[in-house]
């Protein structure tokens, strides 16, 4: 054996992901300690799942006869409020987020701005929607325009944060060959750093709307509006079909969403 | 070049006027589909609550603050069953999403018109329904806890991990494939050592990446039944326990900025 090793050498084997042998055993045993702790804090009532077993097997034999029509007038009222949520706060929401986007560029704001900006964005970003819809709704009382907000107060901190990002990497000589032309600052943003930023700034906004949309339908849940508030109350009467119908709805558009996204993005670049 | 003659005078333009025409055109329209959805949503608006809102809004805050710090030490299991259900659920939709990761990829799949669009189809489905909605879902169907929730984060992260990972394996360098499957091996020698090591920081990124936004997800589970802190949070609410209220979205928000400064931690010392 030891002569055949020292005539061909040892056999190759496959390098470790990490190299520190003590790390990799730690990081092992670590993992596997967290995994028999988490499991034994978990009480799951196995006989309650078995139970339940025979519901999940008739939700998803619904989705094979989905029921469009016994609800319908709910599910358009939903959807189109959801939709016309999606459209509204992705306008308002893109349209304050570029100023703050440019504000948030270390290369075009001063520092001041700069802060107060990436301040603005943080918050925006720290916070979940449903949060916030919980508390706006607790504000303004029921129905869209608690969603409406909530969406654009998100979209603000999405945006805003990938915009700046793409302007601080933004070529310098061209913006500056506008300003050396003698432009005003408003004209120097329209011709020197607009043009630059167009292609993402249009499939950050749509890839937003989709995702505006896929939010939109959870928001009506804590009663912000939308067809989550349907969607609730056909899972309490367990009305699976219904369910089931206005699921596929939601999948189907967000589908459609990002087939058109990918058509326009695909134009822009 | 589009050029205006303007009194003799030849001006640069930025657009031909049958550009600006269509711009004008869309925004037109697209200003008219703004304002009927602002009627829309105004029509369905109780304007008396929102004229109310600065009123409501300080009492609110008076009544939030100072938050109950004695509260804190009922807070302890909620919060390290929220962990659980984002660590728990993200291994299993790893586990669930590297199958389809291989199936979806173009050059992996090994059936291009049968295989690939079922395992599309997977991924747009789990990604496009929230992870809530897949939680009240579970409800219905394995009753409400834990469990619950560690199976909506696992479904919902599925479609985002496999399109993340089936776009890394087609990204691939083919030439590192062709020279192992040149040695004889067979199809899964291949994928073990042609493939699997190219993704493998690829895989790991995406992993804590979808770690972070899991714990995000996973704090608000609970609001409809599917344990964590949200389930603390939604009785807080139903009873206007605001100082409670307050108190644990504090513990929230230090979740989510540990969380995500842990994950660029990591992903920083990967990539």
């Amino acid at each position: 054996m030891s002569d055949i090793q020292s005539r061909i050498g040892t056999p190759w084997k496959k390098p470790p992901f990490v190299q520190r042998a003590w790390l990799r055993w730690a990081l092992l045993l670590g993992f596997v300690c967290y995994l028999i702790a988490a499991y034994l804090t978990i009480d799951v009532n196995w006989t309650r799942v078995y139970v339940g077993l025979e519901r999940g097997k008739q939700f998803i034999l619904a989705f094979t006869s989905p029921d469009f029509t016994s609800r319908s007038g709910d599910i358009w009222e939903g959807m189109l409020e959801s939709i016309i949520m999606t459209i509204a706060s992705s306008v308002v929401g893109i349209a304050i987020s570029i100023p703050i986007a440019l504000g948030a560029a270390r290369n075009i704001a001063p520092l001041p701005v700069y802060l107060l900006c990436r301040s603005i964005i943080a918050i925006s970003r720290a916070l979940q929607e449903i949060i916030v819809a919980i508390l706006l709704v607790a504000i303004f009382g029921f129905g869209p325009l608690a969603g409406f907000l909530t969406l654009s107060f998100a979209t603000i901190g999405f945006l805003s944060k990938l915009l700046a990002e793409d302007i601080e990497s933004m070529d310098r000589a061209q913006a500056e060959a506008i300003k050396a032309s003698g432009s005003r600052w408003l004209q120097w943003i329209n011709y020197g750093v607009q043009p630059q930023v167009m292609p993402r700034l249009i499939g950050l906004s749509i890839y937003r709307v989709d995702i505006n949309f896929r939010e939109s339908a959870i928001l009506g849940l804590v009663g912000a509006g939308g067809i989550g508030a349907t969607l609730n109350t056909a899972f309490d009467r367990y009305e699976y079909d219904t369910a089931a119908a206005i699921l596929l709805i939601i999948i189907l558009i967000v589908m459609s969403l990002e087939y058109i996204s990918g058509i326009i993005r695909e134009r822009v670049q | 070049m589009p050029v205006k003659d303007f009194k003799g005078q030849q001006v640069w333009q930025r657009r031909t006027s049958r550009e600006s025409l269509a711009h004008w055109i869309m925004w037109l329209i697209g200003v008219a589909v703004f304002a009927y959805c602002w009627q829309q949503i105004s029509v369905s608006t109780t304007w008396f609550f929102v004229w109310d809102a600065p009123r409501i809004a300080n009492d609110i805050w008076t009544r939030a603050t100072p938050p109950r710090w004695a509260y804190i030490s009922q807070l302890g299991k909620p919060i390290w069953d929220t962990l659980n259900i984002a660590t728990l659920g993200t291994i299993f939709a790893l586990i669930l999403a590297v199958p389809v990761a291989f199936l979806a990829a173009r050059n992996t799949t090994p059936s291009r018109y049968f295989v690939r669009p079922v395992a599309l189809l997977i991924i747009v489905a789990t990604r496009s329904i929230n992870s809530l909605i897949w939680a009240l879902l579970l409800i219905a169907i394995i009753g409400p806890g834990v469990f619950a929730g560690v199976i909506a984060i696992a479904i919902r992260s599925i479609g985002f991990c496999a399109k993340l990972l089936y776009e890394a394996i087609e990204e691939i360098d083919e030439t590192q494939v062709e020279a192992i499957t040149a040695t004889g091996a067979s199809r899964w020698h291949v994928m073990a050592y042609g493939i699997v090591p190219q993704i493998l920081p690829a895989f790991a990124g995406i992993a804590v990446f979808r770690w972070d936004i899991n714990i995000r997800e996973s704090t608000v589970l609970g609001l409809v039944g599917a344990g964590g802190i949200g389930l603390q949070l939604s009785s807080s609410l139903n009873v206007l326990a605001w100082p409670q209220v307050s108190l644990i979205l504090l513990v929230i928000l230090t979740a989510v900025v540990i969380s995500e400064w842990v994950s660029a931690k990591v992903r920083g010392a990967i990539i």
